[in-house]
């Protein structure tokens, strides 16, 4: 295990100053997520369009640096992209973090996905891999559940 | 006992964890075991082993005698009246819910209210809320002050007509705020209130005496005093355990059962429902003799020594925010890094060995409160020593350059 595996540039970067946090208005999508054990929690924030493509994603939320910085490279990652992609993203980034080496899907250029990979770390911390998951499990309630907000509790 | 040998009779710091050597600071969470406590119950399992109160054969009526024994230890360590004010249970949460849950029914209804502060953890909390929602009672929370201390003005701000019980931590968990519990208990017995005490972390680490502070509930954990997991104990006055009807229905617990009706049990066998944790029962004894051997002086000494020590130094340590000042403090520092995140901070400093807590400690209303999601929390307990305190500065320092503080 290596610390430098996980706190990379990057994750600190993102971590310290996470893109697309906050709220816009005109989002159409939505979903809430924590982690009861740790009290981690985000609320994922999109927009899609007639095309079904994202036109804007948001996220609020507290937590680690793994999971800020998670939350804010997929949001990244995400805009622009047709919500049957964003899915095909989100099941090859949980696929890689639960076991495969690496990345396949095709959507994504090789820069970006050295971006994803550098979340990679976490494999070596079993604890920590649900920190950088819940904003990926998040954005997949929000595109699964339209019309109201996810409550994960009563 | 000397007190800087003690750390030898705990097998877990023999050998390194992922090879470093054991800095283990998160006894408010559990503590490590001696070996003496582990030997008794490979011992009784190996060569004592049967089922207790109920057969009539050698092995059955030896064990009766060990596991009726321990509660003899426990009657004495703590100064209750009488033996049968000790009840064995799974942990001091089932202690706590065996409480709310008989007091509950009996003696609450609609528009009744139960008293609880700001600092309780989740296991004083849950239990009550079962009866908000069946039995449609209020819970109030007497306030924390700037220090993270619950004053006894605090409890009595929040006592009205409608109080019928009062349920309060005796130490927290995560300030460390020491609770005038004897005040409490003299206030609220003033107005006929019985109070109810989570001993979780008043147990490991000051004096008990129930005849003197005199509270009708007192719930202790056995895996935070050195013991083994899936034992606690609920002490209760007398009269309250003849009074309440029982919490689980089951074998041991039982007079006479006919198809028309029930009788139940002596005590302490009406709380007793079931085969009990029995080899961690008798093997507790031996934590209990670990501890009277220290001398539970000793223990807090030591533990106040430590907390003065770690404080100085955190204080010292830029960027760290110590949080809550209460006056009487036991052996908990929680805190917070400016910039890190605690999860993260708990993840570096594991990596040097250092263990420690993050999160919100099962205290959610308290962090809330705080406006904090979660803090870092180092906890002593009677092996630790100052070196201790001086690896986690460390590790502390590493974190803070690793997130270029």
């Amino acid at each position: 295990m290596d610390l430098k595996d996980l706190y990379q540039e990057i994750i600190l970067d993102h971590g310290k100053n996470p893109r697309n946090l906050g709220k816009f208005d005109n989002y159409n999508k939505d979903a809430k997520g924590n982690n009861p054990l740790c009290g981690d929690n985000v609320h994922v924030y999109l927009r899609l369009n007639e095309n079904k493509k994202v036109e804007d994603i948001a996220f609020e939320g507290h937590g680690c640096a793994i999971s800020m910085a998670s939350a804010s490279i997929m949001t990244d990652m995400v805009r622009g992209k047709e919500e049957k992609e964003v899915k095909e993203i989100v099941t090859d980034f949980l696929g890689m973090i639960k076991e495969k080496d690496s990345l396949e899907t095709n959507i994504l250029k090789d820069d970006e996905k050295t971006k994803l990979m550098s979340l990679s770390g976490v494999k070596q911390y079993p604890m920590r891999v649900k920190c950088a998951t819940l904003s990926w499990h998040t954005l997949t309630s929000a595109l699964d559940n339209s019309d109201q907000i996810v409550k994960t509790e009563e | 006992m000397n007190i800087h040998d003690i750390k030898k009779e705990f097998p877990i710091f023999d050998d390194k964890i992922q090879n470093n050597d054991l800095v283990y600071l998160d006894s408010a969470n559990s503590s490590q075991k001696p070996r003496i406590v582990v030997d008794r119950i490979y011992d009784f399992y190996t060569k004592e082993f049967s089922n207790v109160g109920r057969s009539v054969h050698y092995l059955a009526v030896a064990a009766t005698n060990l596991y009726e024994q321990t509660r003899v230890s426990v009657q004495k360590y703590i100064n209750a009246k009488d033996k049968d004010e000790i009840v064995f249970t799974k942990g001091a949460t089932e202690a706590i819910n065996l409480v709310a849950n008989t007091f509950g029914q009996k003696y609450l209804s609609e528009g009744d209210e139960v008293l609880l502060t700001e600092l309780e953890h989740h296991s004083n909390y849950v239990p009550w809320h079962f009866l908000r929602k069946a039995k449609n009672i209020k819970i109030e929370f007497a306030e924390i002050n700037d220090d993270g201390e619950v004053t006894l003005e605090a409890i009595e701000k929040k006592i009205t007509n409608k109080t019928k019980i009062i349920s309060v931590s005796h130490l927290s968990n995560v300030t460390g705020a020491i609770l005038p519990i004897k005040e409490i208990v003299q206030l609220a017995h003033s107005k006929n209130i019985p109070v109810l005490i989570d001993g979780c972390q008043g147990a490991p680490h000051l004096k008990l005496d129930m005849q003197e502070i005199d509270c009708d509930f007192y719930a202790i954990s056995g895996h935070k005093m050195y013991g083994p997991t899936g034992i606690g104990v609920l002490y209760a006055k007398k009269k309250w355990l003849e009074d309440l009807p029982p919490y689980q229905g089951g074998g041991g617990m039982i007079n006479e059962v006919k198809k028309e009706g029930i009788t139940y049990g002596e005590l302490p066998n009406k709380y007793e429902a079931g085969t009990m944790a029995t080899a961690q029962v008798i093997a507790f004894n031996e934590s209990i003799k670990f501890m009277e051997k220290i001398g539970i002086q000793n223990i807090e000494k030591h533990e106040k020594e430590l907390l003065d020590y770690g404080l100085e130094k955190l204080r010292k340590n830029n960027s760290v925010n110590i949080i809550g000042n209460p006056k009487e403090k036991g052996g908990v520092i929680s805190f917070t890094i400016e910039g890190v995140h605690p999860h993260d901070i708990a993840t570096i400093l594991d990596e040097d060995g250092v263990a420690i807590r993050a999160g919100h400690h099962c205290c959610q209303i308290l962090h809330d409160k705080l406006n904090l999601p979660a803090t870092a929390r180092a906890s002593f307990g009677v092996y630790n020593t100052k070196d201790d305190i001086d690896k986690l500065d460390e590790a502390i320092n590493k974190c803070k350059k690793i997130f270029n503080l």
